[in-house]
């Protein structure tokens, strides 16, 4: 674990990969529950770092995450999200080229992969969903749709993302889904938060 | 339409958002009696009037700027009693950006994941407002505090920011890092309420792969691809890809806010920050 300064009250916690920083989420969250650190205001996973955002002093935050044993996670504190997509994105060809397998294939192998989602951004809802490895990447759109309709799934580096709403896209469309992926009037708002569990189905 | 924001989400993607100014926004609030925590106008540069159906007890702070009630001027950064189907002016801003106008009560307009705050990034919270949209207001808690002066800070013309190391200050080439600070930049038209945009010569940058998308704070400065700066300010986005070589100290919030276009920025290094540069 490295701690990179973040300004006065914050630090970045930086680990080896996604699996270090579902440990350490979890074990913040833990920590948490039980009173530490009440003056947190955002925990904020990225690909390999933990944001802690709202510390009163980040050297003292720093010395005891740094004592923390970090226990493997099971995966197991949120549930697994179903996800149903129609696999009939504009970008499905593309993606069976690159993987050098037919449509059908895609289909298959995108749902069959263990899907779990990294950290959340570009837009409220809008969550990187780690799953295709190395083996599955796919580069960007060499350049991006003006607009994807909301419920778009899409392939972009080594994750998959569903527009929460219409937006512009530089990721490869495959499909689409119905399910409302951000309700501000849903507690909580977002479907897919940082940590949780997701699985594919055919449609 | 602003007031504190949403702090707590960024977990989800979520910006805090919330008065860019927010010292200006509490005193506009202070000054008619409202809790800090109420809705407030944000008027940037060009500025704003509000004709009233009932009257009203309002006030305007952060950017000076011209009040006037039915023509006649009065008072900047003080409460005014307005009456029944007066025309309040307001603007444009004469020194600073955003000017905040707080009407006792404060603006009733629905809220979203506990605030009223407008999110120009992700589009959260009421729309930008357009000419002769109608606007709620809700019960006085009672009268504004009786004072005749209210102490107030103007907005800045030359911005110094005192800076604490970022995250990825190694990102730098020592010349990037010695022009970090050696020369003075200027506040582009680009910015807005996500970032800052600083214009410079372009700073060395060090290491030439990507970063992997990283959770963002307040006043994080990051370097982007071109070498130009960005400050970011309330709506920014809650992760990113470029690296943050710095952090703004909070103290320069306000200056931050009220920075206009063309004004000029020197960088330096906060003392007492506690952390090596």
């Amino acid at each position: 674990m490295r701690f990179l300064p973040a300004g006065p009250t914050a630090v970045l916690i930086e680990v080896d990969d996604l699996d270090e920083v579902f440990s350490l989420t979890a074990e913040i969250d833990r920590h948490r529950r039980n009173g530490w650190g009440h003056t947190l205001v955002d925990v904020v996973p990225g690909a390999t770092t933990v944001l802690l955002d709202g510390v009163t002093d980040p050297g003292q935050v720093a010395r005891e995450v740094a004592a923390w044993p970090l226990a493997a996670e099971n995966g197991g504190y949120l549930e697994t999200v179903e996800i149903p997509c129609r696999y009939d994105g504009p970008d499905l060809v593309d993606v069976a080229r690159h993987w050098g397998v037919t449509e059908a294939e895609v289909v298959e192998i995108h749902t069959s992969l263990c899907h779990r989602v990294a950290f959340c951004g570009f837009s409220p809802g809008f969550a990187y969903i780690a799953g295709l490895g190395e083996r599955w990447q796919v580069p960007r759109r060499p350049s991006p749709r003006p607009a994807v309709p909301a419920g778009s799934v899409a392939l972009g580096g080594g994750f998959t993302g569903i527009y929460p709403r219409s937006s512009p896209a530089g990721w490869q469309v495959i499909g689409h889904t119905a399910v409302t992926l951000w309700d501000p009037g849903r507690d909580p708002p977002a479907l897919l938060a940082p940590g949780a569990t997701v699985q594919f189905l055919p449609a | 339409m602003q007031d504190r924001g949403r702090p707590g989400f960024a977990h989800l993607g979520v910006p805090t958002s919330g008065a860019l100014d927010s010292e200006a926004s509490a005193r506009a609030n202070r000054l008619v009696g409202n809790a800090e925590t109420a809705a407030v106008l944000e008027s940037t540069v060009d500025g704003v009037s509000l004709r009233f159906d009932e009257g009203a007890v309002v006030a305007v702070t952060g950017a000076t700027a011209p009040v006037r009630v039915d023509g006649r001027p009065v008072v900047w950064s003080l409460p005014v009693y307005v009456q029944a189907g007066s025309l309040v002016e307001v603007g444009p801003a004469e020194l600073g950006a955003r000017s905040y106008v707080a009407v006792a009560g404060g603006f009733e307009v629905p809220s979203t994941l506990g605030s009223r705050s407008t999110d120009l990034l992700s589009g959260l919270g009421p729309p930008v407002l357009f000419a002769g949209q109608r606007l709620a207001v809700g019960p006085p808690h009672g009268p504004p505090p009786a004072i005749d002066f209210a102490p107030y800070r103007v907005p800045a013309t030359d911005l110094v920011l005192p800076l604490h190391p970022g995250p990825r200050q190694d990102w730098l080439t020592e010349v990037g890092r010695r022009d970090l600070f050696g020369q003075s930049y200027r506040v582009s038209p680009l910015s807005n309420r996500i970032a800052l945009r600083l214009e410079g010569r372009p700073l060395g940058r060090r290491v030439g792969e990507e970063l992997p998308s990283e959770g963002i704070v307040w006043g994080s400065v990051q370097l982007v691809n071109s070498g130009e700066i960005l400050v970011f300010l309330a709506d920014h986005p809650t992760t990113g890809g470029y690296p943050v070589i710095a952090v703004v100290d909070r103290s320069a919030a306000s200056d931050c806010a009220q920075a206009r276009p063309g004004t000029s920025v020197a960088l330096r290094r906060h003392r007492g920050s506690g952390v090596a540069w």
